[in-house]
């Protein structure tokens, strides 16, 4: 138990902004700053003298920046802005923070950005050497690394690589299609499940379709103090919950019980947002998910750990459709990283966006407007088996 | 009192050029045999280990109180390349005395004079003689074509447990320039081949066998094998008819199918003899080199403990052949392909110099509350969360099943792209996280056997870093 007064929605989002995600090399860290930043402000109706505490997610700007980015393109000086680089998670962790400032009674209105500009980097989207070590990481990579969960999985449930393949594919091309109805998707093809199991191979199982791409991209949201934030909007978001878990840096530490289908992260992570939502069953009670698929074999992963469906049951609820858009949970229904990349500071609140616009019943292509929605989560996770975060939001306060 | 070999060891690199490609490669034609080829993860430093721990089937590492190391290859120019295989071999930095002997294709039978001048000294000690050479010659060249990576390895002591006594050795020395390599230089350079045979080779190897004979009052039939270490074939077909020795006592130094392993050959030549005698047969070994050294050995009842576990006919049955010329020179630097992606990696020295018993040791650690075990070594139990708590234990020499893995197709050099990411679990049940070098792609499976072998990683800060790979089975161990 966190709150040992209990955690009842006390903290609303009334702004949120994303950019453009893509290649985006007419346009700086700082545009992508401003570009979600001031979406967020006018979407909340306040403008950045009124943030009064914020929290900036990245993990690559050079020179260990602080939270100076986004001081200077917003002129936000004088305020408390720290920067987090907890991985793909960061984007979380920062809106944690901002939920956590408003909630402590720190002030009554924050902000939490996430922008990244990978495209500077010379990131041909793979690249080696992920770990802190310089010798024992040296080849490791981050389809590599995800692909060993795939070979794992396959073995444990009695997958042959065939089944597994197809059942990966499916995630691909779900994604793909929801990502085709995106305006800000970097990606907005529709595949095939023969296409995306005919493609090259990245890491085996891993075929070019079921890894992220790489882009830039930013997205802020403005949190504020529950009771006030009608003052602002008639249709605020509520934070339901939120959860965060960190593991080992590396798979060396995780010795003993652990089998490289399941991540302890995961499973703390989505436990400790659900006890605070008050969530007894998410497979009936989630209307919407938006999950880290970096790869598809992790959006597998995560529908167990999460408990969307059964242990070793991903396999047969990806073949029903179940994750669908109109399945019974459907899962990434904006394309998620698949067709968003994954300027990895960002997509924690990219995700949290999209919960919020459809919440709001105000997604930016009505095609893709689902109906009938009242709580949504999203979730990110670094590794693995590094570090998972999630939060939980409802248009509806209790 | 009886002094000799205790143990030995070779190592023969997974890849091979056949000598008809080579050839192929600048339009030629024929072309005999093959010439090895180490990885791009190799140096003469992991080869010398690969073969140093193929003597610890007969000495356990912990009575091990030398190790010398013999090449013309090391990696470094200035630095000690024994005390990095000392570490890398397990042995006890309290405990052992280290020393490189360079720069001499002899070095190898030179650092085994010097083991058995350190054993007589000291009657209780232990010493690991290591060689290992990756020569260059020009592309092109007699001397591309001929020369072979390899490394062998022998612990010299003394007692009942020798695999053989050595009973003479002797040499001569001259002053030549026949084959040399410039300080900082890439390629072996050589003097005029007629030169080099009949001033050289022919007149030093006659010169320190007709010494031997004499000192020791034998003849060549005394001998049932007989090492005559060489540049080619030809050169030592020419040697041994000279004195006569035939075909069956002759032992083939790999000239053929490894190529020619310069300081590594007289050690090569050794285990190669011992692999195949009987006990009582006595070997003649001589080893050229600015001068020759020559020495005898009597096979002991030991030799049984061999019981037909050739390490050299295990290394040559799971050799693959090299696809391309091209990635061997690439591999060589001498034409490299583009560099691939950057790491993302800091490099450290003094990390890496505090973590070497993790890194080039392969040490985790085993809680002494609760028992569980954990690579690398943790100084909280993950387990029972007790403080520094801990004995280390060694996994280099484990051979462990392999639970997952993955092919993955662009993580590696990009003159070498393929690697396979791998989880290893062990004995103990503690899981291990490397990739997997020397495989056939279509041959990896949950649950294989898979074993441990030493390798460059790369050269982050200017030097090179080592680490432990994993590998399908191909190392023989008793």
């Amino acid at each position: 138990m966190y709150f040992k007064n209990g955690y009842k929605d006390d903290v609303a989002i009334i702004g949120m902004g994303c950019t453009k995600f893509g290649e985006r090399w007419d346009t700086g860290l700082e545009d992508l700053i401003i570009e979600a930043a001031f979406e967020a402000f006018q979407d909340a109706g306040i403008g950045p003298k009124d943030i009064e505490v914020c929290y900036f997610a990245n993990t690559n700007a050079p020179n260990n920046c602080s939270g100076t980015p986004v001081a200077d393109a917003l002129k936000m000086h004088g305020i408390p802005i720290t920067r987090n680089e907890n991985w793909c998670t960061a984007g979380h962790v920062a809106l944690i923070n901002a939920v956590l400032a408003v909630k402590s009674g720190m002030c009554d209105i924050a902000m939490a950005i996430g922008a990244e500009k990978l495209k500077d980097k010379g990131f041909g989207g793979l690249g080696v050497g992920r770990g802190l070590n310089p010798v024992r990481e040296t080849r490791r990579d981050a389809p590599g690394s995800f692909a060993l969960i795939a070979e794992a999985y396959f073995k444990k449930y009695g997958l042959t690589y065939e089944q597994g393949k197809t059942m990966l594919a499916k995630i691909d091309v779900k994604n793909h299609y929801n990502g085709s109805l995106s305006p800000k998707a970097h990606f907005h093809n529709v595949i095939t499940v023969e296409q995306a199991v005919n493609a090259p191979l990245i890491a085996s199982p891993l075929g070019l379709y079921d890894c992220c791409g790489t882009s830039d991209g930013g997205a802020a949201a403005i949190v504020c103090r529950a009771d006030i934030a009608k003052k602002f909007r008639t249709d605020p978001i509520y934070v339901k919950g939120f959860g965060c878990a960190t593991d080992s840096m590396t798979p060396h530490y995780r010795s003993r019980n652990f089998d490289w289908t399941s991540f302890e992260a995961l499973r703390s992570c989505a436990k400790m947002a659900y006890e605070m939502a008050g969530i007894k069953n998410p497979r009936e009670e989630l209307d919407l998910a938006e999950v880290h698929d970096c790869f598809s074999i992790t959006e597998m992963c995560i529908y167990e750990d999460f408990g969307f469906c059964e242990r070793g049951t991903a396999w047969q609820n990806v073949e029903e459709g179940f994750f669908e858009r109109t399945g019974g949970l459907p899962v990434n229904v904006d394309g998620g990283l698949k067709c968003f990349g994954h300027p990895v500071g960002a997509s924690g609140i990219r995700m949290t966006y999209e919960i919020y616009k459809q919440l709001q019943y105000k997604v930016d292509n009505p095609k893709r407007q689902l109906q009938d929605v009242h709580m949504g989560l999203s979730q990110t996770f670094g590794g693995p088996p590094q570090i998972a975060s999630c939060v939980i939001l409802g248009n509806e306060d209790r | 009192m009886k002094q000799g070999i205790q143990a030995i060891g070779a190592y023969l690199p997974y890849h091979y050029l056949t000598r008809a490609a080579l050839s192929k490669a600048w339009g030629g034609k024929g072309g005999k045999g093959e010439k090895s080829v180490c990885g791009a993860d190799e140096d003469s430093v992991t080869m010398a280990v690969e073969a140093a721990m193929g003597c610890f089937r007969f000495i356990p590492r912990d009575r091990v109180d030398g190790l010398y190391f013999a090449s013309t290859t090391g990696p470094y120019a200035e630095k000690s390349h024994s005390s990095l295989l000392a570490v890398a071999c397990d042995l006890r930095d309290d405990k052992v005395f280290t020393a490189d002997v360079m720069t001499t294709t002899r070095a190898g039978t030179s650092a085994l004079k010097l083991a058995l001048d350190g054993v007589a000294a000291q009657p209780v000690g232990n010493i690991l003689v290591t060689a290992a050479d990756m020569r260059n010659g020009y592309p092109k060249s007699a001397q591309e074509t001929g020369f072979g990576d390899g490394a062998a390895a022998v612990i010299v002591g003394t007692g009942e447990e020798l695999l053989a006594e050595i009973d003479f050795f002797t040499s001569v020395n001259e002053e030549i320039n026949d084959y040399w390599r410039n300080a900082g230089g890439s390629y072996t350079l050589h003097a005029e081949g007629r030169f080099c045979d009949t001033e050289g080779y022919l007149r030093e190897m006659k010169l320190v066998l007709d010494k031997l004979f004499k000192e020791t009052n034998s003849q060549i039939t005394d001998y049932q094998k007989v090492v005559l270490t060489a540049q080619n074939s030809k050169l030592q077909g020419k040697l041994a008819a000279k004195f006569g020795v035939t075909p069956e006592q002759l032992v083939d130094t790999l000239l053929l199918n490894v190529g020619d392993t310069g300081a590594a050959q007289g050690l090569l030549g050794v285990v190669q003899a011992l692999e195949t005698a009987k006990a009582g047969d006595r070997i003649l070994v001589a080893d050229y080199g600015n001068g020759a050294n020559a020495f005898t050995m009597t096979v002991t009842e030991q030799i049984e403990r061999l019981a037909d576990r050739s390490q050299i006919g295990r290394y040559l049955e799971t050799r693959e052949e090299l696809d391309s010329y091209v990635r061997f020179l690439s591999w060589r630097e001498i034409a490299s392909a583009e560099p691939g992606a950057p790491f993302k990696l800091p490099a450290s020295t003094s990390q890496t110099w505090r973590e070497q018993n993790i890194n080039l040791r392969l040490h985790g650690s085993v809680c002494r509350k609760c028992g569980a075990a954990s690579y690398p070594i943790s100084r909280v139990c993950d387990v029972c969360g007790s403080l520094d708590e801990y004995e280390e234990v060694g996994y280099s020499d484990q051979i462990c099943k392999l639970y997952t893995y993955s092919i993955d197709q662009y993580a590696g050099r990009s003159d070498a792209p393929l690697i396979i990411q791998a989880i290893a679990e062990a004995k103990d049940g503690n899981h291990l996280y490397t990739v997997m070098t020397d495989f056939k792609k279509d041959e990896i499976k949950t649950g294989m056997d898979v074993e441990f072998t030493f390798r460059k990683m790369h050269n982050l800060g200017d030097f090179p870093n080592y680490f432990w790979k994993m590998r399908p089975l191909r190392r023989e161990s008793v």
